[in-house]
């Protein structure tokens, strides 16, 4: 488990070797996610039908779908997430670097610290500063850190969500106080300051303008080099314009996954085809 | 409608300003300095003070907060956070039906419990019966302040892979600060105003406060023991210390406006 962190640390440093696209078939290595059969409940509502799919690592994945139809559920069990809402029950296996994060032995804290999470209302701490906010995870998890450690990762967390330029001399101010934009990105600085080896992002630009989406789009191309990206969007076109894989949810099942200008150009399924042509959802 | 409803919102407003006007009018009259600073002077006799009483009052509400802020807040936190729906609902009951339970009762049960194994009226009796009431008030009101954390706060701090009661200890009720100091105040203004529970359990001296376990004079049971005195001189001593308890329950209160409407600080 630290062996993990310490190599994801590293990673993020050393290794900038360009994302592999369309890793399908190849074994999964680094940040890379490898989902077999899970099945999501809300209380006997059966929400997410039995996925398998192969996420990945350094790379951005979007999964696409009309409103219901699973694939917030879904990311929502990628970081263990699902079963904090009261009633919610997972079965299957979602292996990080082999490892399954649904194993009993494994404490669920220690997942979301390694799976990150960008939600789609920006939600900074409102008691905390920019600073605080972005300290966070780090302060309140279990490792100990000194003062400069902590400025040094909130400043390198803020740098690589684009936003210290604007915020670095207003540190002490409250996050509250940020425009929605920043509000999010200041989100994606507190996911990114531990150091996860996963973000998952559930509609992050839904309650952005379009000029603050596209800051958070290019974002998203620059943190695909150190970073797994999920993405879950209900715009098509922004599922298009970013992601290097797209999976089709509907209805709780997974109908259609693969690279996405094959998705986006010729589908395979009739289903697929519909929806991003807009004859539904 | 609109004029029936204008007429009783005066009519209540009114009563509300007689009362304090009637006070201070009468009060204002006898009070001065040495009224704050000096002991009373025995039954009768012009002048004196009720700086006995004063004091008595603060180390009163002071050991009730010192036992009712940590259980009630204790027990809010518990009810918005981690009780589940049934538990939390029972003891949302239990601490509703102790808000409206009667001061008195909550004075003759202080008694029956403290006054009567100890031997002895006391101060730890009286602090006891006040938190007693402070309790409830403080636990819904820090629950409701919790509550209002928006969800998407508590799931964005789990997220981040922080152990739920860190969550809460550092997220959730640094957020609901602003709810929580209020309630705190308001149930300290209630505590500081009653008396029933008092005549119990603090019974009240002449000496001031002489230690836990004594029994100790409090500005409300100075008031009804003046106030119900044949001398004239007892009775303005009453409406005087009925000012300093109303001023002293009102800078609480105007903590607490004063607390809501800074809402949140920017933290520097």
């Amino acid at each position: 488990m630290f062996g993990a962190r310490i190599k994801g640390f590293f990673r993020q440093s050393v290794d900038d070797a360009p994302p592999e696209r369309s890793a399908g078939v190849s074994p999964v290595v680094g940040g890379g996610l490898s989902v077999q059969d899970l099945r999501a409940w809300y209380g006997s509502f059966l929400a997410v039908k039995g996925i398998t799919m192969e996420i990945p690592p350094k790379a951005i994945t979007a999964l696409i779908g009309p409103s219901g139809c699973g694939k917030s559920t879904f990311i929502r069990c990628l970081n263990r997430m699902h079963e904090v809402t009261p009633g919610a029950r997972v079965e299957g296996h979602v292996c990080l670097n082999g490892e399954d994060i649904y194993d009993p032995a494994v404490d669920p804290v220690t997942v979301r610290a390694r799976v990150g999470m960008v939600f789609q209302t920006p939600n900074p701490f409102p008691s905390m500063s920019i600073f605080d906010n972005v300290a966070a995870g780090l302060k309140l998890t279990r490792w100990r850190r000194s003062r400069a450690e902590l400025e040094e990762a909130v400043e390198r967390s803020l740098k690589q969500a684009a936003l210290w330029d604007e915020v670095k001399d207003k540190l002490h101010r409250s996050g509250a106080s940020l425009s929605g934009g920043q509000q999010q990105r200041l989100c994606i600085a507190r996911a990114i300051a531990v150091q996860p080896e996963v973000i998952l992002m559930d509609e992050p630009c839904s309650a952005l303008d379009p000029v603050a989406t596209l800051k958070i789009e290019e974002l998203m191309q620059e943190l695909k080099r150190n970073y797994t990206i999920v993405i879950v969007t209900h715009n098509m076109q922004q599922a298009a314009r970013v992601s290097d894989r797209t999976g089709f949810f509907l209805m709780g099942e997974l109908i259609e996954y693969g690279p996405t200008d094959e998705i986006f150009s010729r589908p395979h399924d009739r289903r697929t085809e519909d929806y991003i042509t807009g004859r539904f959802g | 409608m609109i004029g029936l409803c204008t007429a009783f919102t005066l009519l209540a407003v009114a009563v509300l300003l007689l009362i304090l006007g009637y006070t201070l009018f009468h009060g204002f009259r006898h009070l001065d300095w040495g009224f704050i600073t000096e002991a009373a002077r025995p039954m009768g006799e012009a002048g004196g003070g009720m700086r006995n009483e004063i004091i008595g009052t603060l180390i009163l509400v002071a050991l009730a907060g010192a036992i009712g802020v940590p259980v009630g807040l204790m027990c809010g936190i518990f009810l918005a956070e981690f009780g589940g729906p049934k538990v939390a609902g029972g003891v949302r009951f239990i601490a509703d039906v102790l808000t409206g339970l009667p001061s008195i009762v909550v004075g003759v049960f202080a008694y029956a419990i403290l006054v009567r194994p100890l031997g002895s009226f006391s101060v730890l009796a009286g602090g006891v019966a006040l938190a007693i009431i402070m309790i409830p008030i403080i636990a819904r009101t820090a629950e409701e302040s919790l509550r209002l954390v928006s969800p998407a706060v508590r799931e964005g701090a789990l997220a981040l892979g922080i152990p739920r009661w860190r969550a809460v200890m550092s997220v959730i009720i640094p957020g609901a600060s602003t709810g929580i100091i209020t309630g705190v105040l308001l149930a300290m203004a209630r505590a500081a105003g009653e008396t029933a529970p008092l005549l119990f359990t603090s019974l009240g001296n002449y000496f001031g406060f002489q230690g836990l376990f004594e029994p100790s004079s409090a500005l409300p049971l100075a008031i009804y023991q003046n106030a119900t005195s044949p001398y004239r001189v007892d009775q303005e001593q009453a409406w005087a210390a009925a000012v300093v308890l109303v001023l002293m329950i009102l800078a609480i209160s105007m903590a607490v406006r004063w607390l809501t409407a800074r809402g949140r600080p920017s933290r520097g």
